[in-house]
């Protein structure tokens, strides 16, 4: 671990002056993700400011009927908040998918979205990473690549983005709030995230020393229902092979399977939680069979590039994306 | 003197009882200290410099940079660190000279007052190579493939009896695969980790030890004896303490090269000690592994599932550096009864880490092969895979000719059969449906030889009224306190009360290492005979001080019978239709391991096996980058062993009235890897038994499942996907 | 840089100097002498370096120290201390025997807390390395379960979360044994849940 001098912010504003006057400084909130990169060598900042004294640490009810989730609120506490387990459920499951009881009590949650890809390489600085150290190429790509991305990638990174709260986000049509030198601003949570482009070590579009400060979701539809449904290899404390978070509004019609609106994100497939709009589309209007599914979740892979480590991608999230509708309109949840 | 008998059996009072774990209290309180918890006034703490070539020479090391931050003590590398006397084991001979031969092998070492200045000024270390071409993938085709002289079990290399070809050739029913076995790590939740205190030649008035080792280990003496020499120390005065061991499955039965840096750099500081701590990271490469094996399966069986041909074909790998041959075909030789057998092993030694012991190193990948083996034989039979095992129950070892000293392996089949609720008859694949879920049931056998290891010895003296007992024996999580205690309790005639037993330091007589089922086999044996020897020379009165020290008596038993445990595995596995996710809500195994010593510790080390068996048939799986050389899964994130949540109803029993009367006095024979032996296969073959997809290659995982679930319009799709 | 801390470890208020990349758990292993959380991984991977923190279960490998000033750690050695219910004791047969002349702190004198002494009696470990994070966890679950915090295994997220064995695994998961002590872990913590 390289030397850092650590500073501990009393207020947003000087938090931010902090780290945007200082080209190596960095946030530290929970810490589960920079303290295990500050000993890996992947972050070797020269001054660390705390923002755990910030006053960021409440749910609030918005005036739409939203909910805002500051910044500095911990996992455990939203994932057990009584409102948000009845209008965002697909927020609760995804938290409580996540990682492991104790990171969940530590680990906030601006820094859960901004957390870094858990590809090997990029943890492992003996061997090139693009994301890590530009320009040195990536070792996924032709190597252990079971986690590697299969959307929106490029030649320079195929990491995935590791958050399942970034997931179920995606379907809440969030939005972040960020502080700046220049003050405060809001974006939506959809362009938070970016794809790697030629430039993997910018995981967003965040400029160095914003600080996030919350997350606000504005009122679930009327009547949607939604999940979140996590593949991996062990049942627990396990990052995703695929994800997928869904919402649902059932039709006035009878059958529950005749959806009025579907949203769907997918995890553990890009560089962000992926909005599947496409499928999103063919699935709008239409009965969520097997078979329709299946095509609308084609149809949103048409520009999925698969290898061999990653080809088996398809398959589960069509699997997984019949699990978390099914759940929806049966009420039955049966993948845990 | 009379001839020489098998052993005379003890009369189990305090044996075969529940007792609690002595050392119990202390771990769930935390203050049982581990070795690098020990108390060490002034200690420095160590850390690594590791190559990033897989071949070649360093070129140089600048060390300037580190040794400029303050609070480092010292930078040592080929160039400046202390000589061994012996490198003829190269693993033990670190930063002697400028060879790498893996990449990740220490190049260098710092010294710090801190872990935290340590670490920054060993990152800080800049280490120039010139790399030589490197061969680190295990192919079929390597060039590198020859045939060991001896496997690391001390059998042949290759066996053959009949015919096995022209049996194959003239079989009714054939099975003729391949399987295969990935690297593994053993993951002991404690580090490798050492506290090194060099005190010199003149320690103690001259006799006291040259230098300390507070070490994690399997055997204090196994330490001793291999390191004393690579350090030009007297055996008697190299110490060796290991109290209590977080853990080791087969890493911590022999030292490793991060024990020796820890030496070399307490004598460069002498005598200040030094604490050295492998970090999760560095356990993927410095302290042994799993290897990979590919394994041609071949069995040729008549029309009623009579085995006519049992041909085993390894291909394993090794490392350049040094040569350890896993015994992947040794349980194949005495398993089965078949005329016509064969076995070979072929071992490329690659420009890698070391691999070593993992838990039931070679029977837990060979016997994963052979038991879906016979699993896929009995489909094609048509036959019931537990009555396909009842067919072929051989007489007498197929191998030696030696009678089993008591094979109840149908016995564990059946009662296991009845217990789990096995349906008798051929197997249907996918015929249960519950909801998304595929449910399958699948069987398979285990077996582990009974050992008991030579070398051992034990003292016994009467202080204070109570009976101190000492051998240099360990307790890694067996229950090695409790249940030595027990049989020592038993050998004197006495209650636990009276027995203060020592173990864990070399300053207790020489005892084998805790590991090959072996360790309470070995030192009961050694315990008993210094108990008897006490009772014959002092008798049961007595009087302070009096002391008796014995080794093992011969046993001619061992010579004559083929002593093995069995044991009968059943799984019970749902798979998720659409996603393919396993999951295992049943695992029962039913064992014969002689008597239990404390049934409470026996049950937990089996139901241990079987959770590692269940991580080794679905997680379990290191990935080695041919590109660069090293295993790119190196931490518990990326290499997986199950949680508690993979695990559900678990379920160990064992045969009554099982009594081992050839091996030792307590008429065990010892019970640490036989979980993990079979329980592999018996998931894999109940994934078959739910989906029809039969995985040959472990782990088996949700992705290896999903092409062969679909539909066949996706399966085209996927393999399409793949292939491109 | 350095920086000076106050923390109180089961019950003890101490002051130390630290460097300030110094994580929780070093300072209470290297610098104060409390072994009783582990490293087994050290970044937040096995569940080993387990403490109540502040009330909360917490791992002390991925914190700094500094970032911590000021807290309350409970580790294993000193959590009888947070039992509202101790329990009565063993069983008979099961007791453990007296066994002062171990090595390491001679624990007689250290209360246990009904989650330890349940560990103990469903032998819910083996080699012992992950258990002080086991039984710090434990407790921290079985506060969970009591406030009605859903979990991953939870169906209804509306009520209150049944005490279940599948609840409980899933509780654990953030503590890898590789022993594979899981079936005893389980029924130790039902044990101490019920009472």
């Amino acid at each position: 671990m390289t030397p850092f001098t650590y500073t501990r912010a009393h207020d947003p504003a000087s938090a931010v002056a902090a780290v945007a006057g200082r080209p190596d400084a960095v946030f530290l909130a929970g810490g589960s993700n920079l303290v295990d990169h500050l000993k890996l060598g992947v972050a070797t900042p020269g001054e660390v400011v705390d923002v755990t004294g910030l006053a960021l640490t409440g749910i609030e009810d918005g005036s739409d009927g939203g909910l805002r989730i500051g910044a500095g609120v911990r996992n455990s506490d939203p994932a057990a908040d009584a409102r948000v387990r009845e209008r965002y459920p697909v927020l609760a499951r995804a938290l409580l998918a996540g990682a492991s009881p104790q990171i969940r009590h530590q680990a906030s949650t601006a820094g859960n979205l901004l957390q870094r890809t858990r590809c090997v390489y990029f943890q492992d600085t003996t061997t090139p990473c693009n994301k890590r150290e530009p320009g040195s190429g990536c070792s996924a790509i032709g190597g252990y690549e079971r986690y590697a991305a299969i959307l929106g990638a490029s030649p320079a990174c195929v990491a995935t983005h590791p958050s399942d709260l970034a997931v179920a986000l995606r379907v809440l049509d969030a939005s972040v709030v960020v502080l700046g030198p220049d003050g405060e601003r809001r974006l939506p949570f959809g362009e938070l995230h970016r794809l790697p482009g030629d430039d993997p070590s910018r995981d967003t579009t965040l400029a160095h020393g914003e600080l996030v400060t919350a997350v606000e979701l504005p009122a679930p539809p009327p009547g949607a229902r939604s999940t979140y449904v996590k593949v991996r290899d062990r049942a627990s404390y396990a990052f995703a092979l695929v994800s997928v978070a869904a919402l649902l509004v059932p039709s006035d019609a009878g059958d529950p399977r005749d959806a009025a609106q579907v949203r769907l994100a997918f995890g553990g497939v890009a560089h962000v939680p992926w909005r599947a709009t496409r499928a999103e589309e063919a699935l709008t209007g239409v009965r969520l069979t097997d078979e329709a599914i299946d095509a609308a979740v084609e149809l949103e892979l048409e520009a999925a590039t698969t290898s061999e480590g990653t080809a088996y991608k398809r398959a589960m999230l069509r699997g997984t994306v019949r699990a978390a509708l099914r759940e929806l309109s049966t009420g039955e949840r049966t993948l845990r | 003197m009379s001839e020489p008998t098998g052993p005379t059996l003890l009369d189990p009072v305090q044996m075969g009882r529940p007792v609690g774990r002595l050392d119990g209290r202390r771990k769930v309180l935390g203050v049982a200290p581990y070795a690098v918890e020990h108390e060490a006034e002034g200690a420095a703490q160590a850390a690594m410099v590791a190559s990033t070539v897989p071949r070649g020479r360093v070129r140089s090391i600048d060390a300037t940079a580190a040794r400029a931050l303050p609070g480092v003590l010292a930078v040592l590398d080929h160039t400046n660190a202390p000589r061994v006397a012996d490198g003829e084991d190269r693993e033990f001979a670190p930063l002697q000279d400028d060879t790498v031969w893996f990449r990740r092998q220490p190049v260098a070492l710092v010294v710090a007052e801190s872990s935290e200045v340590a670490r920054e000024a060993a990152a800080l270390v800049a280490v120039e190579y010139d790399e030589e071409p490197a061969e680190v993938g295990l192919r079929p085709d390597s060039p590198r493939l020859y045939t060991p002289e001896k496997l690391s079990d001390g059998s042949e290399s290759d066996t053959s009896a009949g015919d096995v070809e022209a049996a194959l050739a003239a079989a009714t029913h054939v099975v003729d695969e391949t399987y295969a076995t990935p690297y593994e790590h053993n993951n002991p939740m404690e580090p490798h980790a050492t506290i090194a205190t060099w005190h010199g030649e003149d320690a103690g008035l001259g006799d006291g030890p040259v230098l300390t080792l507070v070490d994690s280990t399997q055997g204090v003496h196994a330490v001793r004896s291999s390191l004393a020499p690579v350090l030009g120390i007297e055996p008697e005065r190299l110490e060796v303490v290991a109290p209590y061991v977080g853990g080791g499955f087969g890493s911590k039965g022999a030292p490793h090269v991060n024990v020796v840096l820890a030496a070399l750099a307490a004598k460069a500081l002498a005598p200040r000690p030094v604490r050295l701590t492998v970090t999760r990271q560095q356990m993927f490469a410095l302290v042994g592994y799993r290897t990979a094996t590919i394994q041609h399966f071949r069995l040729g069986a008549d029309a009623d599932g009579r085995l006519t041909a049992i041909s085993h074909d390894v291909l394993e790998q090794s490392a350049a550096i040094k040569e350890f041959v896993e015994q992947t075909g040794s349980p194949t030789r005495s398993m089965y009864a078949a005329p016509n057998r064969r076995t070979t092993h072929r071992v490329a030694r690659l420009d890698v880490a070391i691999p070593f012991w993992m838990r039931a190193p070679g029977e837990m990948p060979g016997m994963f092969a052979h038991e879906v083996a016979m699993d896929e034989l009995a489909h094609r039979c048509g036959l019931d895979p537990i009555e396909l095992r009842v067919r072929n129950e051989p007489d007498v070892d197929p191998e030696t000719g030696h009678p089993f000293g008591r094979r109840r392996l149908l016995e564990c089949l059946r009662r296991g059969a009845e217990r789990f609720g096995w349906e008798e008859g051929p197997r249907a694949p996918l015929s249960r449906r519950e909801g998304d879920w595929l449910v399958g049931t699948g069987v398979a056998s285990s077996t582990y030889p009974a050992n008991a290891m030579p070398g051992n010895e034990a003292t016994v003296t009467f202080e204070h009224g109570c009976y101190a007992v000492g051998i240099g024996a360990a307790d890694i999580g067996t229950g090695s306190w409790t249940s030595l205690t027990q049989v020592t309790a038993d050998a004197l005639g006495v209650g636990l009360e009276q027995i203060r037993l020592g173990i864990g330091d070399t300053r207790y007589p020489s005892a084998s290492v805790a590991g090959g089922s072996s360790g309470l086999s070995s030192w009961g044996i050694a315990i008993t005979a210094a108990a008897r020897a006490f009772r014959e020379q002092h008798g049961d009165r007595p009087s302070e001080g009096a002391s008796a020290t014995a080794g093992m008596p011969d046993n001619p038993d061992l010579q004559e019978y083929a002593l093995n445990s069995y044991g009968a595995h059943f799984a019970k596995v749902r798979v998720h239709a659409d996603t393919g996710q396993i999951r295992v809500p049943r695992m029962l195994g039913v064992f014969s391991v002689g008597r239990a010593v404390n049934p409470t510790t026996l049950r937990s080390q089996f139901l241990g096996g079987m959770v590692m068996g269940l991580s080794a048939a679905l997680f379990e799986e290191s990935v080695r980058d041919p590109r660069f050389g090293h295993v790119v899964t190196q931490d518990l994130a990326s290499y997986h062993v199950a949680a508690n949540a993979d695990v559900a109803d678990l379920d160990a029993i064992w045969l009554d009235d099982d009594v081992e009367t050839h091996l030792n006095p307590m008429g065990s024979r010892g019970a640490g890897e036989i979980g993990i032996v079979g329980s592999p296969a018996a998931i894999v073959n109940a994934v078959f038994d739910a989906t029809g997809v039969r995985v040959r290659d472990l782990p088996v995982t949700a992705d290896k499942l999903l092409a062969g679930l679909l539909p066949q319009r996706e399966r085209d799709h996927v393999l399409g996907d793949a292939s491109a | 840089m350095t920086r000076t801390i106050g923390l109180d470890v089961d019950g003890e208020a101490v002051r130390i100097e630290i460097d300030v990349r110094t994580t929780l758990l070093d300072a209470l292993r290297e610098r104060l002498g409390h072994t009783a959380p582990k490293k087994g991984c050290d970044h937040g991977q096995c569940g080993s370096c387990t403490v109540i923190l502040d009330g909360r279960r917490h791992l002390t490998c991925l914190s700094l120290a500094v970032a911590h000033d000021g807290a309350t750690v409970t580790t294993s050695r000193g959590l009888a201390a947070l039992d509202e219910a101790p329990d009565a004791g063993p069983p008979a047969d099961t007791a453990e025997p007296s066994s002062p002349s171990l090595p390491g702190a001679d624990p007689a004198d250290l209360p246990l807390h009904r989650v330890q002494q349940a560990f103990l009696d469903h032998d819910g470990l083996q080699c012992g390395y992950c258990t002080p994070g086991q039984v710090c966890s434990a407790v921290g679950a079985l506060a969970e379960l009591a406030a009605g915090q859903p979990s991953h295994v939870t169906d209804d997220l509306s009520g209150r979360p049944e005490l279940s064995d599948a609840e409980i695994r899933e509780r654990m998961s953030g503590n890898l044994c590789r022993c594979g002590a899981y079936a005893g872990i389980v029924a130790a913590v039902r044990q101490a849940a019920g009472s």
